[in-house]
């Protein structure tokens, strides 16, 4: 009665405010801002944050006690090392996603074609490579490319063939880099086209075919344009998470031979951690923000303008 | 009635105290044992860290501190890692193991413990140039030399081998328990020792990767030709007759190696002479003692022994750790008391008896252990890793460059690129030029 009463009191003394909270509350959009305010909340926390941080050290100089503006890239700009690195990001990223993509779509109709009750397994076998963390399995390809005691090598020579310097020589370690990063990450691109295949209406294939087009042109005038959206998407985040990678890097590697396997976080962990310049080892890490920025602005307006279009 | 104090009399008093303050333990008053928090290094000799963790627990009994001990690896480098947090955040541990480069860089966040140096040095005797040198920037020791961790990383090698092949023997150049003999034991012997062994099928395995044991390797061997990339003053020094020395002198040595030492990390070389692959590495004892284990037959023909002379004396790498403590720590007395309960002769001998003779203390009245004389088989293969007869400089790699320098150089490993680009057919003077505009580079604050 009393708790009555009191609602009463509030509801008098505040109706347009209650009502204005009700309606907000009421709203679809204001529902999903609450419910996704944790995830907000956490992306600040731990992504916003340290990627302000990490500008605001780029601007410090190597002791971290003044406020240097852009010296430290204008430094890095004049660093020849520093532009190899660019190249080996730009190689290492460029030819791994190309690959995975390839790889991914063909195996994609593979899997696609492989009758239902067999298709789990399958799906199942191909994605190992991409559950097993990656600093773990780069370790067994460690121990496979050993200088020493490769057991590709072992198997070359048994073949009479000549050993490979699989982590010693500049070219064969670029190699070595980039095949684990397509083994590793190629099963995300055939599970997100898998996907995007049985989306395809089959109308689709049978009109095509009534029309008289081969297997090529059912390809190229029907399921490219259709996983259009899935293929950008994919090859977006791959490439950014590519041009991030550390740990394959790192794992097999470290960087070398002399320098030439470095990409970008493996370069500015050197430079900011192990070398104790915290500042370039910062620029480094930033340098790419900006045109993977641009890159996803572009895609994602352009899957953003296709959507609409289509509805 | 007022009691005057004379001038003399408070200038005594204050001495006095000061003194009292300095050399006396320290003491637990009602408030003032308090609670230490301790980063160690996570030692790779199964069982060391219990010497550490018993003398640090009798030490905390008596004092009646709280001790909480953390045991941080290197592998995966976490202990840099939390070391750039903890200096970044300013909290942490009370007490940290640095690395040898690490102090330097983090030398405004260090308490200087000249205090305790100085006792600790006229207790135990001097330390070495390269302690100096990593430890102390200007008048200010920014830690204590840490036994655990330390080491000196001289040649390990096969005497059979030796003897078969290069017709020398180990064992009487560097006999157990006795003064070496080694005039013989030159850069000229060393790289026709290396030309027999890889003939016969068992090459020597020194890395040229980025890593430590490279690193360290090659620093050795420039400064037996007095080859320095930056000098003492920050003069820029790449383009010299003694670069060019060492450079040609490392072409012809990994002529004789095998062609993937530029991969190697710092178990390659361990597994290359713990396969019996190989004749000769330059490590601390732990690939003798991987051998012992997994590898008797190896083991027992495994001699520790010195760096071979060159043009400019016989320098062999040290690498010390350093027990450092934060100057935000909130225990500072209880920290210093603790690494002068450390640093005790006793101490040491029992860490170095824990880690199989693999630690080094700093500390020049410390290098007689009877670990390293009686450690085997084959006996006496320890008895001149700790440098005992002081007949070889103990050095590290891009020194004497003023530290924040040479810290890059080494990090960076700019001394064996520079091999393995001349080795890989890169004109001499190209190295030089692009060594130059590296060490540039390093030169920023």
């Amino acid at each position: 009665m009393v708790d009555a009463a009191i609602s009463d009191v509030r509801e008098l003394s505040t109706p347009a405010k209650r009502t204005g909270m009700r309606r907000m509350l009421q709203r679809k959009s204001s529902i999903a801002f609450l419910m996704t305010l944790p995830l907000i909340l956490l992306i600040g926390l731990l992504v916003l944050y340290p990627a302000f941080y990490a500008v605001h050290l780029a601007t410090l100089n190597k002791s971290m006690q003044r406020f240097v503006g852009l010296s430290n890239f204008t430094f890095l700009f004049n660093r020849e090392t520093f532009w190899m690195v660019v190249r080996q990001s730009c190689i290492f990223a460029l030819t791994a996603v190309i690959f995975k993509a390839l790889i991914g779509f063909v195996v994609a109709h593979f899997v696609h074609n492989v009758p239902a009750n067999k298709q789990r397994r399958w799906r199942g076998i191909l994605l190992i490579p991409w559950v097993i963390p990656p600093a773990m399995s780069t370790l067994a390809w460690l121990w496979l490319f050993d200088p020493s005691y490769s057991a590709f090598n072992w198997i070359l020579v048994h073949l009479g063939l000549s050993p490979v310097a699989w982590t010693g020589d500049a070219y064969w370690a670029r190699f070595s880099v980039i095949l684990i990063n397509v083994w590793f990450g190629a099963p995300f691109f055939l599970i997100m086209y898998l996907a995007a295949l049985k989306s395809v209406p089959d109308q689709l294939y049978e009109a095509a075919q009534i029309d008289g087009a081969n297997w090529w042109q059912r390809i190229w005038f029907v399921t490219l344009p259709m996983m259009r959206n899935i293929i950008a998407i994919t090859v977006l985040f791959s490439t950014i998470v590519t041009f991030a990678n550390f740990d394959i890097v790192q794992v097999l590697t470290a960087g070398g031979p002399i320098d030439k396997t470095h990409v970008f976080a493996t370069w500015a962990f050197r430079l900011g951690i192990q070398g104790g310049d915290i500042p370039l080892g910062a620029s480094v890490s930033l340098f790419m923000f900006p045109i993977l920025a641009v890159c996803a602005i572009f895609i994602l307006r352009d899957i953003r303008r296709r959507g609409n279009e289509a509805s | 009635m007022r009691s005057a104090m004379t001038r003399r009399a408070a200038i005594k008093t204050a001495a006095l105290a000061t003194t009292a303050l300095i050399a006396a333990p320290y003491i637990r008053g009602a408030h003032a044992a308090g609670k230490l928090a301790i980063g160690f290094w996570d030692h790779w000799v199964p069982g060391a860290n219990n010497a550490t963790k018993t003398l640090v627990e009798e030490w905390a009994a008596k004092e009646k501190v709280d001790v909480t001990i953390d045991y941080i690896p290197s592998q995966g480098m976490k202990n840099l890692i939390t070391i750039a947090a903890e200096s970044q955040a300013r909290s942490g541990h009370d007490i940290f193991a640095f690395p040898s480069w690490q102090p330097h860089g983090h030398a405004d966040n260090l308490a200087p413990v000249n205090d305790i140096m100085d006792e600790l040095i006229k207790q135990n005797g001097a330390v070495n140039d390269t302690v100096t040198y990593l430890g102390k920037l200007g008048d200010k020791w920014l830690a204590v030399p840490a036994t655990v961790g330390s080491q000196i990383k001289g040649p390990c090698s096969r005497i059979d081998l030796f003897k078969k092949h290069a017709g020398i023997d180990l064992q009487e150049i560097y006999p157990a328990g006795a003064a070496p003999k080694a005039d013989s034991w030159t850069l000229d012997t060393f790289l026709k020792a290396a030309e027999a062994c890889h003939k016969a099928g068992f090459p020597f395995g020194i890395g040229l990767g980025t890593t430590a044991d490279s690193v360290d390797s090659a620093g050795a061997f420039f400064h037996a030709y007095g080859a320095t990339l930056v000098d003492a003053k920050g003069n820029i020094t790449v383009k010299t007759d003694a670069v060019r020395q060492a450079l040609e002198f490392y072409k012809k040595l990994a002529s004789f190696m095998p062609s993937d030492i530029p991969a190697w990390d710092d178990a390659s070389n361990n597994k290359w002479l713990v396969s019996g692959r190989g004749a000769h590495i330059m490590n601390p004892p732990s690939a003798w003692a991987v051998a012992k284990r997994d590898a008797p037959q190896v083991a027992e023909q495994l001699w520790t022994h010195g760096f071979p002379v060159g043009p400019k004396g016989r320098f062999a790498p040290f690498l010390p750790y350093f027990w450092g403590i934060w100057s935000f720590s909130k225990n500072i007395p209880a920290a210093k008391s603790l690494l002068v309960h450390l640093s005790t002769r006793s101490a040491a001998e029992k860490m170095v008896a824990a880690s199989g003779g693999y630690d080094l203390p700093s500390f020049a009245s410390f290098t007689n252990f009877k670990t390293w004389a009686e450690e085997g088989p084959p006996k006496g293969t320890l008895y001149h890793y700790p440098n005992p007869h002081n007949h070889q400089v103990l050095s590290i790699s891009a020194a004497p460059a003023p530290p924040k320098i040479a810290y890059q150089i080494y990090t960076e490993g700019l001394q064996t690129k520079m091999i393995v680009r001349y080795m890989q057919g890169e004109p001499m003077e190209k190295v030089l030029a692009w060594g130059e505009t590296e060490v540039e580079g390093f030169m920023r604050t």
